[in-house]
């Protein structure tokens, strides 16, 4: 790792290292969500549908039920990346 | 091989399994009603149309016994040596039995994902996890028969220092071949199904059976030590807890494969 | 969506975290054989405790869902899995860099819990090509369902293993985490809870938007989009 070089002597550095990874790694997933979300909000917006409905988790239409039912979650056109 | 199922209802139920000879099944009862087979007689029939299709076709186990001789081999070129002994010898042997036994474990179930074996069984008034059963006793069957060839390959080819230690070895081996027959089946099932079986089947199976490779590893190695003396001073039976390590594995995935076996079987 | 609890969790995370790095950093006393790297020990255990735990509620997701064929168990396994994944190679990352900073190997064998960590994640690393290679999406969901509750119940078996073949002649790289004076264990509790509310915002957030894709792909296919 590249840190090793740049790192002064003292083993502090390796603590900040470790932290640094960690929050890195959460923020790097929530920029992927971000920009998943952008992509989705920018579909909605192309169909012209709003995009709350506060009754989202309960199918009140049959079609939809059908529809959700038959979708798993990764079975999505848009592949995942992380 | 086309599936081919009938339920005949003069007095004895026959089932026909693609790729056996007619095996009379269940009770004989004058009744027209289906009745249900015995899972033991499922089973029997099961493995013996399993064993009938190796000797005839000879698919699997001359595959895996070729593979492990040949991994001797090319063991003894990679690591310079003519002898092994101990933890490396111990390392292997164990290796080269995995590796085979993936080469069972992804020929178990192409027979009947692709000549409707599975259809045939789901329409069959059986027990499905008679087909789990069957499969492991029949993979735990090909294991035993390569280890017959292997191990005496292995001490001839590699020269452990075994001797005494060999009722221990037998007894390693016995309990590595419970989990490997487990969860190999259980593996089998799983990926036969998917697109890219060949590849999956090893992948899933692998990490899987760390545990057991851990157990027998460490259980075999002290049987193969060798001694400054040169004698076979070394232990006769492996420590017990590596025995109740691979006993524990055998008796957990034993149980999940049984609960979870027919979910896998359903269309 | 649960707007409401997703808020909720993410300000008690956020909440958390602010307790927790102060107590790490000001609060917990330098420990006198690993000095100042011993902090990442606030890290990388609750870390791994909160991934391993993951994995095996991903298990017992996996289990509500083929007992009640509901997909929403399904989409929930395949979250706390995934997320796990995320977390487990911060965990062997953040491990790494520990072992490095107290013992100067990038990797080390003895640390049972590390090794152990490494077999886990290469188990769950197949579960995606796993549900990638099965086209079909119920048996894709039952399949999957399957393998978690198999895997999940490996995560146990194999930290035994792991922990039985780890030689006792070497002491243990990155220390056990009982016998712990009483500031440092206060912050390990505070550490604990901070990450696992910080696992838990993460999965709503991502069934969140997981549920939004979904219906958006319903929609739009009543609509007549494709």
């Amino acid at each position: 790792m590249i840190f090793s070089s740049t790192l002064p002597n003292s083993n502090d550095g390796y603590v900040a290292a470790a932290y640094i990874v960690f929050f890195a790694i959460v923020l790097i997933y929530v920029a992927i969500m971000a920009v998943r979300l952008g992509r989705v909000e920018r579909r909605v917006r192309e169909l012209g549908a709003p995009t709350r409905d506060r009754d989202a988790d309960i199918p009140s239409h049959p079609e939809t039920a059908a529809a959700e039912n038959e979708d798993s979650p990764t079975h999505t056109q848009e592949r995942e990346t992380v | 091989m086309s599936p081919s199922h009938q339920i005949v209802d003069e007095g004895e139920p026959h089932v026909i399994l693609p790729g056996a000879a007619h095996v009379p099944t269940g009770t004989a009862s004058a009744s027209s009603a289906l009745v249900p087979v015995k899972t033991s007689r499922t089973i029997a029939a099961i493995l013996r149309k399993e064993l009938l299709v190796e000797l005839r076709t000879l698919e699997s186990v001359p595959g895996m016994s070729l593979f492990a001789v040949s991994t001797f081999v090319v063991f003894h070129f990679a690591l310079n040596r003519t002898t092994v002994s101990g933890d490396l010898a111990a390392g292997v042997l164990w290796v080269t039995l995995l590796f085979a036994a993936m080469l069972g474990v992804n020929r178990l179930f192409v027979a009947d994902a692709e000549q409707g074996g599975f259809d045939g069984l789901l329409l069959a008034p059986v027990d499905r996890t008679a087909l789990l059963i069957a499969k492991a006793l029949t993979l735990g069957a090909y294991l035993v028969m390569l280890e017959l060839v292997a191990v005496p390959a292995f001490a001839l080819l590699l020269s452990p220092p075994l001797g005494t230690g060999l009722g221990g070895l037998v007894a390693v081996l016995a309990l590595a071949d419970i989990g490997l027959a487990a969860i190999g089946t259980l593996i089998a099932a799983l990926a036969v199904q998917t697109r890219a079986r060949d590849l999956l089947g090893p992948l899933l199976a692998l990490p899987l059976l760390v545990p057991v490779v851990i157990g027998a590893a460490r259980a075999s190695s002290p049987l193969l030590a060798a001694t400054a003396a040169g004698a076979s001073a070394h232990a006769a039976w492996p420590a017990t807890r590596w025995l109740l390590l691979l006993g524990l594995y055998d008796l957990v995935f034993g149980l999940i494969a049984y609960a979870v076996f027919d979910f896998l079987l359903e269309d | 969506m649960p707007r409401p609890t997703l808020r909720t969790l993410s300000v008690l995370t956020v909440l958390a975290f602010c307790v927790y790095l102060p107590l790490v950093f000001f609060y917990a006393p330098i420990e006198a054989e690993e000095g100042f790297v011993q902090k990442i020990f606030y890290l990388h255990v609750p870390l791994a405790i909160v991934t391993l735990c993951g994995f095996v509620l991903g298990g017992l997701f996996a289990i509500a869902h083929l007992r009640t064929r509901d997909s929403v168990w399904d989409l929930r396994s395949y979250v706390a899995i995934h997320m796990s994944l995320i977390f487990g190679v911060g965990v062997l990352i953040t491990g790494s860099i520990w072992a490095h900073a107290s013992w100067g190997h990038w990797w080390v064998w003895s640390e049972p819990t590390l090794v152990s960590f490494l077999i886990v994640m290469l188990l769950y690393a197949t579960y995606q090509p796993l549900r990638f290679a099965i086209e079909d999406p119920e048996r894709q969901a039952r399949y999957a369902s399957v393998f978690a509750i198999v895997a999940g119940a490996f995560v146990p078996m194999n930290f035994l293993a792991v922990r039985l073949s780890s030689s006792y002649l070497h002491p243990r790289v990155l220390g056990s985490t009982s016998n712990l004076p009483a500031p440092m264990g206060y912050t390990f509790l505070v550490s604990l809870l901070a990450m696992a509310l910080l696992f838990a915002t993460l999965c709503m957030y991502e069934l969140a938007a997981k549920r939004t894709r979904i219906l958006l792909k319903s929609r739009s296919r009543i609509l007549g989009y494709q």
